[in-house]
């Protein structure tokens, strides 16, 4: 290709000036842009207002590219389902069949420990979920993992709650604007949640490490009892994530820990449950001292 | 005759008619926003696998029409570009701002241009930016290994070419004379 047009200015001042203020503008946009970083380093919440606004504007066309992917999605479900019926059919009614008696156990089972609980006089807190909406948009080019809810102030969506979908938990609200949200992934390296393994509960901690894994740090250290295969789930301490919610599968053990999967993919969700921030129980009030007993 | 006949309507079509003033300043800047957004919309992400498509979009028309789009023309995309991109706010001004300035210093440097080394130099901004994006993310609070974006600043580097079409073809769509002159 040829070369642009000459870019000497010459003896002409105009031609002058104007390079000289073309450079300058560019230099000033960089240091705008410094400026802006260093506030948004040191105050993150800086600029959440005017990122709100902007998913909100932007709110609408998200949830129609979000109706196509799932439309996309179902097209070839359908196609791989065409070929796969015959054996998926035998295998859900085998399931179906083991699933009916199990039902049976556990209804007992919830019946007694409605019973416990009522003798220990503990109440059930408020599990309803607070709002069902889709995830509309992700920073899929950024190292961070955000994704947009499309559901705000507007649903009743506040700052902290949990989000989850049937199949386990997805992240928290971080910024909630008008009509949408925005919702840290729990495979962003920022978001830590406490956790315990589902069978016999071994405390870990779960961090995302970036790449769509998690990684799980155990709390007591020494020998390593976790195994391929454990499931971890939500442990509740410290408030925030409603205790035994599923997190994630143990792919491949480290010295001190483990690597997971995630077991609720957020692109595979559709529709998301967002939950109130759960509360742990008060301790109980500390025994009154024998009368006398001092 | 058909095809004569066809060749005589595009005639028609293109004379006595100039470009659309709007169209022909407007349509690279929508683009790179259009290309800020699309990558969110495409999939719901759980580890960075697309390419950052408005900045490949600001290199492409930058590369293609030097001087279209004024110096200062990464603060406001930057902008735009950092209230959906996930990294600290700040971070495509800064950077988009600098590629600028170093992309110009290159033009006056290498004068003369085939496909090779616009896309060689295009390589290096690319691998440029998203290095230093997850530096500045990890700075402001994350901790994402470095193995993390090797995917992603592969995806870009080979649709960068790709992106170059499309800029060319939306530079096509917006010389197009359509608006009657008087």
């Amino acid at each position: 290709m040829a070369p642009p047009a000459n870019r000497r200015s010459g003896f002409s001042r105009r031609a002058q000036y104007s390079t000289f203020f073309q450079y300058t503008a560019g230099v000033l946009g960089a240091v705008v842009g410094l400026g802006l970083l260093v506030v948004s380093m040191v105050n993150p919440n800086a600029f959440s207002a005017l990122r709100g606004a902007a998913s909100d504007l932007t709110e609408s066309p998200a949830q129609a590219t979000a109706g196509g992917r799932r439309a996309g999605k179902d097209f070839m479900a359908e196609i791989g389902g065409f070929f796969l019926s015959g054996r998926e059919h035998a295998r859900l009614e085998r399931e179906l069949a083991e699933a009916k008696v199990r039902i049976a156990r556990a209804q007992a089972t919830e019946t007694e420990n409605r019973r416990l609980k009522q003798l220990l006089d503990l109440r059930e807190d408020d599990g309803r979920p607070v709002a069902y909406a889709r995830l509309v948009s992700s920073t899929g080019a950024s190292t961070r993992r955000f994704a947009t809810l499309g559901a705000g102030t507007d649903k009743g969506v506040v700052k902290g709650m949990p989000v989850r979908s049937p199949m386990g938990l997805v992240g928290r609200v971080l910024e909630v604007g008008m009509s949408s949200a925005r919702v840290l992934l729990i495979t962003d390296t920022e978001s830590i949640v406490p956790v315990r393994r589902a069978r016999d509960g071994v405390p870990a901690f779960a961090q995302g490490h970036g790449d769509g894994t998690i990684r799980i740090r155990l709390v007591n250290l020494g020998l390593n009892p976790l195994r391929k295969g454990d499931v971890m789930v939500t442990s509740g301490s410290g408030g925030l994530y409603r205790p035994g919610t599923p997190l994630a599968v143990i792919t491949e053990l480290l010295r001190d820990g483990a690597m997971a999967r995630v077991l609720s993919n957020p692109s595979d969700t559709d529709y998301v449950v967002v939950e109130r921030a759960w509360a742990p129980p008060p301790p109980p009030p500390p025994a009154e001292p024998a009368p006398g007993s001092e | 005759m058909p095809l004569l006949s066809g060749n005589d309507t595009v005639v028609k079509q293109r004379i006595n008619r100039k470009p659309s003033r709007t169209i022909a300043g407007g349509v690279p800047w929508l683009t790179v926003m259009l290309g800020s957004l699309a990558p969110g919309w495409v999939l719901i992400a759980s580890a960075p696998v697309l390419p950052p498509l408005g900045f490949l979009m600001f290199i492409a028309w930058r590369q293609l029409r030097p001087g279209l789009m004024p110096m200062w023309a990464g603060l406001p995309l930057g902008l735009f570009d950092d209230l959906f991109s996930g990294s600290p706010f700040g971070t495509a001004v800064l950077l988009w701002s600098l590629s600028t300035i170093v992309l110009d210093h290159v033009e006056t440097r290498l004068p003369w241009r085939n496909f090779l080394t616009e896309w060689l130099v295009a390589i290096g901004l690319i691998v440029a930016y998203i290095v230093l994006c997850l530096g500045v993310s990890n700075i402001a609070g994350a901790c994402a290994p470095l193995n993390v974006i090797v995917p992603q600043i592969v995806i870009s580097v080979i649709i960068y070419p790709l992106v170059g079409r499309f800029v060319a073809l939306m530079d096509r769509l917006r010389l197009t004379p359509f608006v009657v002159m008087r």
